[in-house]
């Protein structure tokens, strides 16, 4: 019988450091998908009224809206946190408390940009 | 491609129970047991341990428990005092040494597994035949081009400074089986811990092979499957910090580019 894989992501306790890490990761592939979004805009607008009308009529309703509001969180988000990747690829705030530190400022920003796009 | 989820033959099944006969301090320990004369899956056994009559430390229990309880159960363990890494499992969630974390440390069952993502040869024993190999593969000894001197090769105090926070790693694993990019890519990235190892040949001011050492790390594998998740860091026993070894291997890597 060949050997067992011992449990991993099942029993592991992440850090907050891992956890924005994926956050990360899937703000990336989310702010992707919230673009194709924002061009279906542009690209109905450029055939011309009807079919904009066609495209607003769903990428601005109440849910499209709503996706909106995530893209803008998702790329607030990876905005801060790209941030902090760069200063740490000069290999600066890479201590446990300055890691820390920093996760707390990201989603600080990430809560003020939000709130200010919003507004 | 990351697998999320265990394999059929590796999921986890409720195993045995063992009460405790009597005492005021009870505590359950719940640990990973896999049999591989079995051939059945691995389980999760529950022991109760009296705390007044057991060590401070987890791997005190896990004695006791071989000792007393089940002389079947298998771990590895030597100096006991955090210093030859033998004992580095998971417990309550984070891998660390069983010698040097306290058992009133940890709130309700203390849980305890083997190392993350690791084939298990037995109970809490993983194999870490490739985790060595990949550590041979860094070459970890002083490779000089320049004759021998009559005497020692010296060193600065500045540059001996530059090795601390290096040299003291034991190699338990604990930090490479926490990152999950290892977990995903173990076959090709070289994890924290054998890259922490490689930064301290390249840290060394006497090691004359720096510029081999960087071509052989720069590979898109290897080296920068690493994604500042900082698991090492947060998990590694000693304190140290592979994340940042890291980060200044490929700073190292990238300047000399410029």
């Amino acid at each position: 019988m060949e050997r067992p894989i011992s449990p991993h992501l099942q029993i592991y306790r992440l850090p907050l450091t891992a956890v924005m890490s994926i956050v990360h990761r899937l703000t990336g592939v989310a702010s992707i998908v919230g673009l194709l979004l924002i061009s279906s805009l542009f690209i109905g607008a450029a055939y011309g009224p009807s079919s904009y009308d066609g495209v607003a009529s769903i990428v601005l309703s109440w849910f499209g809206v709503l996706l909106l509001a995530l893209f803008t969180l998702s790329v607030c988000y990876h905005l801060c946190n790209g941030i902090r990747h760069l200063v740490w690829d000069t290999g600066r705030a890479l201590d446990l408390v300055s890691v820390h530190r920093g996760a707390i400022a990201v989603l600080v920003a990430t809560a003020v940009l939000v709130v200010a796009v919003l507004i | 491609m990351a697998e999320l989820t265990l394999p059929a033959n590796s999921k986890v099944r409720s195993g045995r129970t063992f009460k405790a006969k009597g005492g005021k301090r009870v505590r359950e320990f719940h640990v990973y047991r896999h049999d591989p004369d079995a051939g059945k899956n691995p389980s999760l056994d529950v022991y109760e341990i009296d705390l007044d009559d057991c060590g401070p430390m987890v791997l005190d229990a896990l004695i006791k428990i071989k000792n007393e309880v089940d002389a079947t159960l298998t771990f590895r363990r030597s100096c006991r005092e955090g210093i030859c890494g033998s004992c580095a499992m998971n417990v309550d969630g984070t891998n660390t040494l069983a010698c040097i974390k306290a058992i009133e440390d940890i709130d309700g069952p203390v849980r305890i597994y083997p190392l993350p993502h690791m084939p298990v040869v037995k109970d809490l024993v993983p194999d870490l035949t490739h985790f060595y190999a990949q550590y041979a593969s860094v070459e970890p000894w002083m490779k000089t081009d320049s004759p021998a001197p009559d005497r020692e090769r010296l060193q600065s105090v500045e540059d001996r400074e530059k090795l601390d926070g290096l040299y003291e790693c034991i190699l338990c694993a604990c930090c490479s089986t926490s990152c999950p990019s290892y977990w995903w890519n173990s076959d090709r990235y070289l994890g924290p811990a054998v890259l922490l190892q490689a930064y301290r040949w390249i840290a060394d001011s006497r090691d004359e092979a720096t510029g081999e050492r960087l071509d052989a790390l720069e590979d898109p594998f290897k080296l920068y499957r690493c994604h500042t998740i900082m698991n090492c860091t947060s998990t590694c026993p000693k304190n140290l910090n592979p994340g940042k070894a890291i980060a200044e291997i490929k700073k190292l890597i990238y300047l000399r580019g410029e």
